[in-house]
């Protein structure tokens, strides 16, 4: 019995790996093809049929590039930067519940691949260490502009993880629960959290946008001002791996808002669906399987906003985005736990005598 | 000061309202008018497969006509090497012998005759200047690149026009 969970565990968290760098890699392919259609163009279209094959052809170019590692660089956490944040972008989609459970004959699967009860915790612990990957790039390089950009990364990261865990605590009053597993079951049907958090998800995608380094908040790798900022010396896959663990995060951080405010594989009418079979544990795979295509949905969704927004907004200047960042998310976000309190509190008030 | 013109305005830096300083409407305003362009007809000509159309007097590669017989209209006359400003056509002359008068429709015939593609300009005038209506600037061809400055000396060989060959004898 545990054998058998082992190895499914095992292979899901293989899929869920595969999935997340297979999503990554075609970031890049759409990422293109929506700047150019917002531009009026029409992108890649000459690797395969409409440009599909363009992933791989780039991937090929930075294989056969020249590795380039400055004279007077620090050679080890040169190598170090982008591998800690590509392990670390990789790492973070272990807490996600892409779905409910799926019952095959006596056992349930839970499609998540740890179930801890710090789930969100977890994210928030690994996401920003994924900023020591930018700083030991910076770093390293022996650059001024990519320390500069590296120094950019580290403020820009510690200002905006304040308002995003403070958006976020106002969920967790909410659900009582860190694991991201529960939170999603507390969001049924439609009872979506973004009903109940409007403003919190405002602060928390903006803080999100920030977390990704995605314009409008990309100073650390402005390439008008810094050249590529962090990643101005490096060349070939180390490159690459940068440049991959930026989608990887923006996969993760889709998949995070989807779950925590979009009601994760939840979708309206999900019960009526599942109870008009006859056979509960039919129902319950159907359901399931439905829940995971939507959540993989949500998940497509706020991957294209990001694109949308980054083909939509200039760059903030540094000052500007200090000011944001603390004058105006952080005390948005305490406010907006004194209202949930208090709105807690009413409810209760109301409800319970 | 006095106005030079009535087009002077004045501005004055207003304070913003607070939606104007809250952005996201002007944020919002921004994504829609991307999102129009993103369903919008996209401007790009995907080139080898499709061409921009020319307009018809557009002056492109040269060509020699021949007649409604297959003969060669040109008479060496000179007149389009002479019209030529950037000196980039010579030719020399010869005289037709008996039996090829299906060749050459006059006399006198251009036994080489080559332009210059690095010198032509395309303006035309070897055109105007021809009184046999024998040269011609196509409107849908035009000289490619080529890797050798040799490749770029057009004979006979490449600006006679092809011969059709039901019209042939």
């Amino acid at each position: 019995m545990d054998s058998v969970l082992l190895i499914y565990k095992g292979i899901y968290i293989l899929a869920i790996f595969g999935i997340s760098l297979l999503i990554a890699t075609y970031s890049t392919y759409f990422e293109r093809k929506i700047a150019a259609f917002i531009q009026d163009r029409v992108g890649p279209n000459r690797a395969g049929p409409m440009g599909l094959l363009q992933p791989l052809a780039d991937a090929g170019k930075l294989f056969f590039k020249e590795e380039f590692i400055p004279a007077k660089a620090n050679k080890m956490l040169f190598i170090l930067g982008p591998g800690i944040a590509m392990l670390v972008a990789a790492m973070s989609s272990a807490v996600i519940p892409f779905g409910d459970t799926l019952i095959i004959g006596e056992t349930s699967f839970d499609l998540i691949a740890i179930d801890v009860n710090i789930g969100i915790l977890y994210i928030f612990g690994v996401v920003s260490l994924g900023v020591y990957g930018l700083m030991i790039g910076g770093w390293a390089s022996n650059n001024k502009f990519s320390l500069l950009g590296a120094i950019r990364a580290a403020s820009q990261n510690i200002s905006y993880e304040l308002a995003m865990g403070l958006s976020l605590i106002a969920v967790l009053m909410l659900s009582g629960s860190l694991s991201l597993k529960v939170i999603a079951e507390q969001q049924t049907g439609f009872n979506w959290n973004i009903w109940y958090q409007p403003l919190g998800f405002l602060i928390f995608l903006i803080c999100a946008f920030a977390e990704t380094n995605r314009t409008p908040f990309d100073l650390p790798e402005s390439e008008a001002e810094l050249i590529g900022g962090y990643h101005t010396e490096y060349s070939s896959m180390k490159l690459g791996m940068y440049l991959f663990a930026e989608y990887i995060n923006i996969f993760v951080v889709s998949a995070v808002m989807a779950t925590l405010y979009f009601g994760a594989y939840n979708f309206p009418f999900m019960e009526n669906l599942r109870n008009a079979f006859d056979d509960p544990v039919l129902g319950n795979n159907v359901v399931t399987i439905i829940g995971v295509a939507v959540m993989f949905a949500k998940i497509f969704a706020f991957i294209f906003f990001f694109m949308w927004v980054r083909w939509t907004l200039p760059r903030f200047r540094y000052d500007q985005l200090m000011k944001l960042g603390w004058n105006i998310l952080i005390p948005l976000a305490i406010l907006n736990i004194l209202l949930t309190g208090g709105g807690i509190l009413l409810y209760e008030y109301f409800t319970k005598g | 000061m006095e106005p030079l013109s009535n087009r002077r305005k004045n501005v004055a830096q207003k304070e913003m309202t607070l939606s104007e300083r809250m952005y996201l409407p002007a944020i919002a305003q921004g994504l829609g008018i991307t999102i129009k362009h993103f369903f919008k007809k996209k401007a790009t000509i995907n080139y080898p497969e499709e061409t921009r159309q020319r307009s018809d007097v557009w002056r492109g590669l040269h060509v020699l006509k021949r007649d409604e017989n297959g003969a060669e209209r040109c008479t060496a006359c000179g007149l389009c090497a002479v019209a030529c400003p950037a000196e980039a056509i010579t030719m020399t002359a010869g005289e037709r012998k008996k039996g090829e008068e299906h060749l050459y429709r006059e006399e006198k015939y251009a036994v080489t005759y080559e332009v210059n593609m690095l010198r032509c300009i395309f303006c035309g005038l070897c055109e105007e200047a021809c009184p046999k209506a024998a040269i011609f600037l196509q409107d849908d061809k035009l000289a490619p690149a080529r890797y050798e400055r040799d490749e770029f000396i057009y004979g006979k060989d490449r600006l006679v026009e092809p011969l059709k060959t039901t019209e042939t004898k």
